[in-house]
């Protein structure tokens, strides 16, 4: 069991069209920080898509911390995602009707196992923690359309990482930053996913990053589908 | 109650579009309570178009013939009733009061109404009312004739002039009683009701202008009677009325009056009780009701049509939205129950401040209404019509809200967690 990802023969396309995703086997210890790379067209969103329990492949077995998601139901794979899964974009990150801390303490109004995770604080005080801890502790009270994008990248990951769900599964969430900013918001990711013991799967077409993952994995070589 | 607070925060975000919604649904669902309350302010004024009399009465006929004509100067009596038998009545120990009317005759378009001092007296219109008068004297004397309100104003008749009066009720007559002119001797004040456009003189009059006239036909060239002729004559003999007001002196002699007159075989006569004719008579203009709600209630649609294409348009631009809610766990339904709850925050909203402002215009207007056109509106707590509407307009909102909705479902199955802006 202590494997956090573990796909086999996963096949996947949209509608009636191509296969996307043609994954004989991937599988992902507990505790890595996994780098994703390939070109775009590459299949990169739609595996992370799989991964999160959004999309539902149509053949092979997508084990997430041990539970078979190609077995799921929608609405069971959105409660899974809900308490598992914390997820960052690639950009446009936040809800923009919502402050900083109403978007950080989403997914922990949403789904109680993640409440039920925050170590006896309360919603607001682990948002705020978490917050300190990326260095954007000031900005709670700001509407999100004031940030700037790297601030936005820092309160997205803090919402992927609230209540500790145990795989963290990022899209390239540093393609709009500038190099310094990447490396820094990765080392701030990182320590954040240690300290929660989080599998990370990072999704990236930029190669410059990948040294300092613990495992790197071209997309193009174990993915036989592609558009 | 997230996504409740969710549904909120997104529509304060869009506040512009948000009120201009709330605003558009406001309007309508106002326009639909505020023409609800006028019909029942129309409704009462017109059931209180004669108050306090306890039966009407004149010959057979139709019920409410004898309403048109009694009280509304509409239509035409189809025969009179002799005197003895009016007085027979009027003397009945049930009896307390009643007014005499003599029709038939008209002047300039409006009704000649021959009546006695009992018109003044016990005349009650709107809730008790009386008839007063705006300047001169209620008339007695036999050429004496008081105008209503309307009449005395359109037609610019002051005290003291002259009024001759056409035999019939068209608008030319061709046959004047002209030789017989009466004359102003009061103006009676404005009460919006038909009574404004009636011409008011004495029964003794109604018969003077007759005299010659007995078998339906003017008198023969040379056999005119001229007012000289009639003022030197001791006594006038009054032979008939048209129809006659009764008030009872115990209402719960009503019933029984009007069954005895109805049965009487003197002659052929019936008795009507004013309010329940004029419910029938509501009833068959009721159309025109259903017609103005029917319309009333497209508008309210076409304001929550506002609210779909409102809501239908950002979905586009919230497809972010919806991918990062999903990505928080967010099922597809609940991405329903976002939208529809916001469509219903904005039909409640949307109805409530329209209910605010009907109260609002109420309040101001009422009284001005009242003045000028004697429409009273009543205000009052919104009853179980109004909870219904607003009811209706929050139900509809809801359904409504499936529209976007699902269509923002279908969008968030297939975009999934990918960009798509």
């Amino acid at each position: 069991m202590s494997l956090a990802v573990d796909v086999q023969r996963l096949r996947y396309r949209y509608g009636r069209g191509p296969w996307v995703l043609d994954i004989p086997e991937l599988t992902l210890e507990r505790g890595t920080r996994a780098f994703l790379f390939g070109p775009s067209g590459s299949g990169k969103t739609t595996l992370l898509g799989v991964l999160a329990g959004v999309l539902k492949p149509e053949e092979g077995e997508v084990k997430v911390l041990g539970r078979d998601l190609a077995t799921l139901s929608g609405a069971q794979r959105d409660a899974f995602r809900a308490e598992h899964i914390g997820y960052v974009f690639q950009m446009f990150n936040l809800i923009p009707y919502l402050s900083v801390l109403d978007n950080i303490t989403l997914p922990a109004r949403m789904n109680a196992a993640r409440r039920a995770r925050l170590d006896g604080v309360g919603v607001k005080e682990a948002a705020a923690l978490l917050a300190d801890h990326l260095h954007i502790g000031d900005l709670l009270k700001k509407p999100v359309t004031e940030l700037s994008v790297g601030q936005q990248q820092r309160v997205a990951a803090c919402r992927a990482l609230i209540g500790a769900p145990e795989l963290i599964v990022a899209d390239e969430p540093t393609s709009s930053l500038d190099f310094d900013r990447r490396e820094a918001f990765l080392e701030l990711l990182f320590q954040e996913c240690e300290r929660a013991g989080a599998t990370l799967v990072f999704v990236s077409h930029d190669r410059t990053l990948e040294g300092m993952f613990s495992r790197r994995i071209s997309l193009p070589d174990i993915n036989r589908g592609a558009l | 109650m997230l996504v409740l607070d969710l549904a909120l925060k997104s529509l304060r975000n869009r506040a512009f579009s948000t009120s201009l919604t709330v605003g558009s649904i406001a309007l309508s669902v106002a326009l639909l309570v505020g023409v609800e309350n006028v019909r029942v302010g129309m409704r009462e004024s017109f059931s209180n178009t004669i108050s306090q009399t306890d039966l009407i009465v004149g010959t057979k006929g139709g019920t409410i013939q004898l309403l048109l004509y009694s009280v509304f100067g509409m239509g035409s009596p189809t025969n009179n009733l002799s005197w003895d038998t009016y007085r027979e009545w009027a003397e009945h120990p049930a009896v307390d009061w009643t007014i005499p009317y003599g029709l038939g005759d008209s002047h300039m378009g409006y009704r000649v109404i021959g009546t006695s001092e009992d018109f003044y007296r016990h005349y009650r219109y709107r809730g008790g009312q009386e008839i007063t008068l705006a300047e001169g004297r209620a008339g007695s004397e036999v050429f004496d004739v008081t105008l209503g309100a309307d009449v005395a104003a359109e037609l610019g008749y002051g005290l003291g002039d002259e009024v001759a009066v056409t035999h019939g009720i068209g608008e030319v007559g061709f046959l004047n009683h002209d030789r017989m002119p009466f004359t102003v001797v009061g103006i009676l004040d404005k009460t919006f009701t038909p009574v404004d456009r009636a011409v008011y003189v004495t029964l003794e009059g109604i018969e003077a202008i007759h005299i010659g006239w007995e078998d339906g036909a003017p008198p023969m060239p040379g056999e005119e009677h001229a007012r000289e002729d009639v003022l030197a004559m001791e006594e006038i003999e009054i032979t008939q009325v048209t129809s006659f007001f009764v008030g009872t002196a115990n209402r719960r002699d009503v019933l029984r009056l009007q069954r005895e007159i109805n049965d009487y075989e003197g002659e052929p006569m019936m008795a009507v009780i004013p309010g329940l004719a004029l419910n029938e008579m509501w009833q068959g203009i009721g159309y025109a009701e259903t017609g103005l709600r029917l319309v009333t209630i497209f508008v309210v649609l076409v304001g929550l049509l506002g609210m779909l294409v409102s809501l239908y348009t950002s979905l586009n631009e919230r497809r972010r939205e919806m991918a990062i809610l999903r990505a928080v766990g967010a099922g597809p339904g609940s991405i329903v129950t976002l939208l529809v709850l916001e469509a219903v925050c904005l039909a409640a909203a949307g109805a409530l401040a329209g209910l605010g402002l009907v109260y609002a215009l109420l309040s101001v207007g009422q009284p001005i209404v009242e003045a000028q056109v004697g429409l009273f509106i009543p205000i009052r707590p919104p009853g179980s019509v109004e909870w219904l509407f607003l009811g209706a307009v929050v139900t509809a909102g809801f359904l409504i809200g499936f529209v976007p909705a699902l269509k923002a479902y279908r969008t968030a199955l297939h975009d999934g967690l990918a960009v798509r802006v």
